[in-house]
């Protein structure tokens, strides 16, 4: 079964929101509808948005890390927003996994907002229903788009690559390969929704060079007495290697 | 969470009607078994399945003001495999059909013996009055389930909820049922059900009390470290993603100061248990009535603050993304 999800990798996001901004103007000119904004430009801007980031500051001053942190659906495979819909405008598609609203059916009593630990889904205040990341279903699916446009319009956006997104059951997907590669974690595990999309730590690389490993010992130039550094007299980590 | 007064009245409002109607049925049970003396009026069950149904009314009327789309509204049961809601749906129109019979009955005057048994004659509008226990004791798990059943939400997440909605709901009834039959001149039922209201009223004192102390040592499960996944003892919000606030500001939290919070617990703690049973003790043995609609009505405000509170005392884990403006 396919399970599409976004991946995003908190070592790359640099907060710029264009992930937001994408999602919202791709989205409120879909078929389904605008998304409501109240005061968009005035005091008290309001508005639906499907996609969010956040900033976190980890650590104590002035050794802190600023984390920046997208939250939008994560559309669990085990999804709680959905058994409790009263009329089933809440689901989970077979197809690929990702988790809907049929904003026909929907009654807006906010119930499914209730259920859902991670605050993913949004009243829309003028149109009355529920609202959430649809993996911009619209566009994924659209073969009037050349293939590699065929991804939510945020993975789209991002600058630093740091929304992926595929079949994360798929176990050969890009994807798939970063979650197990690069220790991909969910949001909240202690509720069992098992999230779908997943979180790439922060991370860091780093190697230990001495200095004697810089300096090739069997270099040719040293024979040509062309080297530009003084020739090294102590054994060196190449001198006691079998290469 | 954030306290929506059509939630406030649907719940109290058709919980004072079940508990109502528990207190006909039990009065007329009673009668029928010759422990109570028989009720020679029975406008008595009538006027009250009528008081009932304008009860289970209101808080429908309400709980529509809560719907973005209520033209929508017959779609809620279409779910009740899965959702509480859905069957609470299905449950309320249920107890409305089962009071409007149990009250055609009695006011229509088709009612008849239906079963004898020596000096035992148990009536028709009896038999259907079992229907509406039955009615009633759905309605009431199905809405106490709605919020016990969200597990997240650890405040109601415990049987605890289920029992004092029942309680609740049960003791108002009865309250307002001992009023009603102190109106209809039958001392002896009002003493019955005046009673029952003082034990009901005693015990939801103790659950709830129960739920407070089990609410006030809880343990939560989500943290800032679960809720963003980064394991570090020392992590601020500096921002949310939006600075007008957003839906997720308005709908999780109650808006009011700490403060306010405690009070609205004394007031509804001071006006659900001691001053209505002040209220019954004082009135039930001489039936006074005004004296008894007043610890109803009482009981009956104290229980909106109660319910407020029930709603605002709730922590939902969203709330931890949203620390900071």
């Amino acid at each position: 079964m396919t399970q599409l999800a976004l991946i995003i990798d908190l070592n790359v996001c640099v907060g710029c929101s264009a992930c937001v901004t994408s999602c919202k103007e791709w989205n409120t000119s879909g078929p389904a509808g605008f998304m409501s904004d109240d005061n968009p430009y005035q005091k008290d801007p309001n508005g639906t948005f499907f996609n969010r980031v956040q900033t976190y500051e980890v650590g104590e001053f002035p050794k802190t890390e600023t984390v920046h942190f997208p939250k939008s659906c994560l559309h669990c495979e085990e999804p709680p927003c959905v058994p409790v819909c009263p009329t089933g405008a809440s689901y989970k598609r077979e197809l690929d996994g990702i988790v809907l609203v049929d904003y026909d059916k929907c009654i807006g009593c906010k119930y499914c907002s209730w259920a859902c630990p991670y605050g993913a889904r949004e009243i829309d205040e003028h149109q009355k229903v529920m609202k959430k990341c649809t993996l911009c279903v619209d566009r994924i699916y659209d073969e009037a788009l050349p293939e590699s446009e065929r991804k939510p319009a945020c993975v789209l956006a991002c600058p630093t690559n740091a929304r992926l997104f595929g079949d994360v059951h798929d176990p050969d997907s890009e994807v798939s390969e970063m979650i197990r590669e690069e220790g991909g974690y969910q949001l909240m595990p202690e509720w069992g929704t098992q999230p779908s999309n997943h979180y790439l730590p922060r991370r860091k690389n780093k190697i230990t060079i001495h200095k004697d490993e810089l300096i090739r010992v069997d270099n040719p130039l040293n024979k040509e007495q062309k080297q530009h550094h003084e020739p090294v007299n102590a054994p060196t980590l190449e001198d006691n290697s079998y290469n | 969470m954030h306290p929506a007064f059509s939630v406030i009245f649907l719940t109290t409002l058709i919980g004072a009607a079940q508990g109502l109607f528990l207190g006909l049925f039990s009065t007329q049970l009673y009668s029928e078994l010759n422990i109570l003396p028989n009720v020679a009026d029975s406008n008595f069950y009538g006027i009250g399945a009528v008081i009932s149904l304008l009860l289970l009314g209101g808080g429908l009327i309400s709980s529509f003001f809560h719907l973005g789309h209520p033209e929508r509204a017959w779609r809620a049961a279409t779910m009740w495999r899965t959702s509480w809601l859905s069957r609470e749906a299905l449950a309320l129109p249920l107890m409305i059909a089962a009071v409007f019979l149990y009250g055609a009955i009695h006011l229509g005057g088709y009612d008849s013996i239906a079963y004898t048994h020596g000096d035992i004659k148990l009536s028709a509008s009896l038999f259907a009055g079992i229907f509406g226990v039955f009615a009633t004791f759905t309605l009431f798990i199905c809405t106490a389930m709605i919020y016990a059943c969200i597990k997240f939400l650890q405040e109601w997440s415990s049987p605890l909820t289920v029992i004092n909605y029942i309680l609740f709901g049960t003791a108002s009834g009865f309250a307002l049922a001992t009023a009603l039959a102190s109106y209809f001149g039958l001392t002896e039922h009002t003493l019955f059900l005046g009673n029952w209201a003082i034990i009901l009223t005693v015990l939801v004192f103790l659950t709830r009390s129960a739920s407070l102390y089990r609410n006030s040592r809880i343990k939560f499960k989500s943290s800032v470290q679960s809720a963003i996944g980064i394991r570090h003892n020392k992590i601020v919000q500096k921002s949310q993603g939006a600075m007008g606030g957003s839906f997720n500001t308005r709908e999780y939290f109650h808006g009011k100061t700490a403060m306010f919070l405690k009070s609205v617990k004394y007031i509804f703690m001071v006006l659900v248990f001691p001053v209505p049973l002040i209220l019954l003790f004082s009135a039930v043995e001489s039936s006074n009535t005004g004296v008894l609609f007043a610890a109803f009505a009482i009981q009956y405000i104290g229980l909106i603050a109660e319910r407020w509170y029930f709603f605002a005392q709730a922590n939902h884990p969203q709330n931890i993304y949203y620390q900071t403006v």
